[in-house]
C-alpha cells in the first residue's frame, strides 16, 4: 500500500512537471525569480521529499539483505 | 595573466589529489575498477552528482537559457531530478545488489550473465564506446570555450589566431583541451575509481561554492537582486527585441540604455500581446531575427533563433533524463557503494544538488541576452559573463576553476570507465580470468584509457564549434535508446536474449539515423517539436517486448539468479 502511495506521488509530480498553465507567465517572484523558473526549482525539492518517502516507506530491504549474504 | 596563475593552480592541485589517492591505493584491480565497494553516501552523492553534471550543466544550461529562457530548467533540471533520483532508486541500488553479489565491475559483465550471451558484449561495447564518446568532447570543447575568453589578452603575442576577434592572447581551445586531458588523465592513472571519487567530491564541492560565488558576484554587477530581473532583453511596441542596459566595465557599473538599443526584432509568434514581454523569462515560443558578425569580414551577418521552448518539446524531453540507467560510468560508480544504504542520501540530495547549480546558471543565461551581444556562442556566455561583470582577476580565475571542476568531474569518470570496460569485457573475457596478473590488468586498463584520451582529444578539435547542450543531448538520446533493455532485464522476467539484442540494433539505428538527419549533432526535432529520443526510445521497446513474446524464455537458472523471491522490488 506504501509502495502504491509512493508511485502515485511520482506520477503526480510527472504531471505537475508539465505546468503549461504558466507557459505565457513572465512574471517574477520576490523581484528576480520568473514564476516558471521559481515553480521548477519548488519542484526540484518536492522531488527531493519524495525521495526521502521512498526511502522511508519502500526501501529494499530484502535486495540489500540478497547482496550481502553468502559472500 | 592573474587567471591564468589561479587555474594553473587549481589544476595543479588535482594532479596533487591524484598523488595522493595513488598512496591510498591497494594495488589490486579490483580496487582499481570499484575501489573496492568502499565509497561511502557522501562520496557518493559527489562522484554521481559531479559525474552527471558537467560542461553540459554550466556552461552549457547558461548558453541554452541565453537562447531560449529559462524553460530550459524545467527541460532538464526538474524533470532530472525527478527521473534521476528514480532511477538511482529502481535500478541503482538493484544492479548494486546483482554487482555486489556476482562480482559484475561493468555493465556488459551483468548483460552477459543476465542474457546468457557472450554476443550481447560485443555488440554493446562499441555503442557504449561510441555514445561516450560525444560526452568527452563536449567536456574538451566546453573547457576551451571557457578559458579563452577569460584570459583574452595575456599572451596577445603568441595566441593570434583567437575564435572571436575580442579574444586575441587568450590561450586557444586546443591548449585547454591538451591540459585538461593531461590533468584528468593523470589523476584517473594513478589513483583509479577511487581517485576519480576523491577528485570528484573535490571538484563537485569547488564548483557549487564556486557557482554561488558567481552568481553572488553577477547579482551585484546587474544592480542587485530587484535589478537584475529588469536585465534581459525585451520586446518593444514595434516587435523590435532591445537591450535596456549596458554593462560599462571601466567604471564598473549597470548604465541604462537611453533609448534601448535594438539587437533583433520578432518574425513569428502565435501570442498576441508580446509588448514589453522579456522573451526569456517564459516559454512561449518566439522566433526572432539577430545579427552577428562575421570574425573574418566583420560584416553583420543575420541569423534565427527560437526563444521559448514548444510544449511538445518540454514533454518529450522527459525521454532524456532515462539515459543515467544506462550510463557505463554510473553503473561503476553505483559499484563502488559500501553498501545500498550508501544511495540514500544520493536519491535525497540529487535533485537539490541540480537545483542548487542549475538556477543560478539559467538565470545568468537569461539576463546574459540583456547585456552580451545576441550572436555570441552559446557555450562562450557563462565566460563571457565572469569576463564582463566580475573585474577580478583571481576571482575570475577561480571562479573559471570551478567551471573546469565541473568539467574534468565526469570526463575522469568516463575515461576511467571506457578503460574498465575494455580490460573487462574484451581482454579479460576473451582470455580468461587467470592469463594476466593483477598488475597487468590495470596496466592494459591505463593502455586503453591513454589512447582514449588522444582519441577524444583528436576528435574535440574537430567538432571545436559543436553546441555543447546539443551534443550532449545527442549523447544521452543514445543512452535514452537504450534503457528498455536495462529496465526489461531487472523486471521483466521474459525480457530475452534476441528481444535484447534486437532492442539495441533498433535503438542504434533509430539513433544513427536522427543523428545524421541532424547534420551530425546540431538541435533536430521530429514533426512538431518531437525530441528523437522519444521515438528511437519507443522503438527500441516496441521491438524488445515483440521480439521477448516470440523467442525461448531465458533458463531456470539465470532467472532464479536475477528474480530472487526474496527481493521486493
Amino acid at each position: 500500500m506504501k509502495r502504491k502511495f509512493i508511485w502515485i506521488l511520482f506520477l503526480l509530480l510527472f504531471l505537475l512537471h508539465q505546468d503549461f498553465w504558466w507557459w505565457e507567465n513572465a512574471d517574477l517572484i520576490l523581484g528576480f525569480m520568473p514564476v516558471g523558473l521559481a515553480y521548477h526549482a519548488a519542484f526540484s525539492i518536492a522531488c527531493a521529499c519524495l525521495g526521502g518517502l521512498a526511502i522511508k516507506y519502500a526501501w529494499p530491504n530484502d535486495l540489500e539483505e540478497f547482496a550481502e549474504e553468502e559472500r | 595573466m592573474t587567471t591564468l596563475f589561479v587555474i594553473a593552480g587549481y589544476l595543479g592541485l588535482l594532479v596533487a589529489l591524484g598523488f595522493f589517492s595513488n598512496r591510498l591505493f591497494r594495488g589490486t584491480s579490483k580496487d582499481y575498477f570499484v575501489a573496492s565497494h568502499s565509497i561511502g553516501p557522501f562520496l557518493l552523492l559527489m562522484s554521481v552528482f559531479g559525474t552527471t553534471m558537467t560542461a553540459f550543466a554550466l556552461v552549457g544550461s547558461t548558453g541554452k537559457s541565453f537562447e531560449r529562457g529559462i524553460g530550459t530548467y524545467g527541460l532538464m533540471a526538474s524533470i532530472s531530478g525527478l527521473v534521476h533520483a528514480a532511477i538511482f532508486f529502481l535500478i541503482g541500488i538493484r544492479l548494486w545488489a546483482f554487482g555486489k553479489k556476482h562480482g559484475f565491475i561493468t555493465q556488459i559483465q551483468f548483460f552477459r550473465a543476465r542474457f546468457e550471451s557472450d554476443s550481447i558484449g560485443y555488440l554493446l561495447f562499441p555503442i557504449l564506446v561510441l555514445l561516450v564518446i560525444p560526452y568527452l568532447l563536449i567536456g574538451i570543447i566546453g573547457a576551451g570555450k571557457t578559458i579563452e575568453p577569460v584570459t583574452a589578452g595575456a599572451f596577445p603575442a603568441l595566441f593570434t589566431n583567437p575564435t572571436a576577434p575580442q579574444w586575441l592572447g587568450g590561450v586557444p581551445p586546443w591548449l585547454t583541451g591538451l591540459v585538461v586531458s593531461l590533468v584528468v588523465l593523470s589523476y584517473v592513472f594513478m589513483g583509479g575509481s577511487r581517485g576519480a571519487a576523491f577528485a570528484n567530491t573535490f571538484q563537485t564541492i569547488v564548483f557549487m561554492i564556486m557557482g554561488l560565488v558567481a552568481f553572488t558576484f553577477i547579482i551585484n554587477a546587474l544592480g542587485g537582486i530587484n535589478n537584475a530581473g529588469n536585465v534581459p532583453a525585451r520586446i518593444n511596441e514595434k516587435d523590435l527585441i532591445v537591450q535596456d542596459y549596458r554593462f560599462d566595465k571601466k567604471e564598473g557599473i549597470l548604465k541604462e540604455n537611453n533609448p534601448p538599443k535594438p539587437i533583433g526584432r520578432v518574425v513569428e509568434s502565435e501570442s498576441s500581446n508580446l509588448t514589453n514581454k522579456q522573451p526569456h523569462f517564459w516559454r512561449e515560443p518566439v522566433v526572432a531575427e539577430f545579427k552577428k558578425k562575421n570574425p573574418k569580414t566583420g560584416e553583420l551577418v543575420p541569423f534565427e533563433r527560437e526563444l521559448g521552448i514548444p510544449f511538445i518539446t518540454f514533454v518529450t524531453y522527459l525521454f532524456i533524463p532515462l539515459s543515467v540507467g544506462m550510463f557505463p560510468h554510473l553503473f561503476q560508480h553505483w559499484l563502488t557503494a559500501r553498501s545500498a544504504k550508501s544511495f540514500r542520501l544520493t536519491v535525497i540530495a540529487h535533485p537539490l544538488c541540480i537545483m542548487i547549480v542549475w538556477v543560478p546558471c539559467v538565470l545568468v543565461g537569461a539576463w546574459a541576452s540583456g547585456v552580451l551581444p545576441p550572436g555570441i556562442p552559446p557555450p562562450a556566455v557563462l565566460s563571457e559573463m565572469l569576463n564582463l561583470l566580475v573585474g577580478d582577476p583571481i576571482l575570475i580565475g577561480l571562479l573559471t576553476a570551478g567551471v573546469l571542476a565541473a568539467i574534468m568531474s565526469s570526463l575522469d569518470s568516463q575515461f576511467l570507465c571506457l578503460g574498465t570496460i575494455f580490460t573487462n569485457d574484451i581482454v579479460i573475457h576473451r582470455s580468461g580470468p587467470n592469463k594476466y596478473s593483477d598488475k597487468q590488468i590495470i596496466f592494459i586498463a591505463r593502455c586503453f584509457i591513454v589512447v582514449i584520451v588522444g582519441l577524444t582529444y583528436g576528435l574535440a578539435m574537430l567538432a571545436k564549434d559543436a553546441n555543447v547542450f546539443d551534443l550532449a543531448i545527442w549523447c544521452f538520446s543514445g543512452f535514452s535508446a537504450l534503457f528498455p533493455v536495462i529496465f526489461a532485464a531487472l523486471y521483466w522476467k521474459r525480457t530475452t536474449k534476441e528481444g535484447a539484442i534486437a532492442s539495441i540494433i533498433a535503438a542504434l539505428v533509430t539513433w544513427l539515423y536522427y543523428f545524421h538527419k541532424s547534420g551530425y549533432g546540431g538541435e533536430y526535432m521530429v514533426g512538431p517539436g518531437i525530441v528523437p529520443a522519444a521515438i528511437c526510445f519507443a522503438v527500441s521497446a516496441i521491438i524488445l517486448v515483440l521480439i521477448s513474446l516470440v523467442t525461448k524464455p531465458p533458463s531456470k537458472e539465470t532467472l532464479n539468479k536475477f528474480f530472487p523471491s526474496k527481493s521486493e522490488l
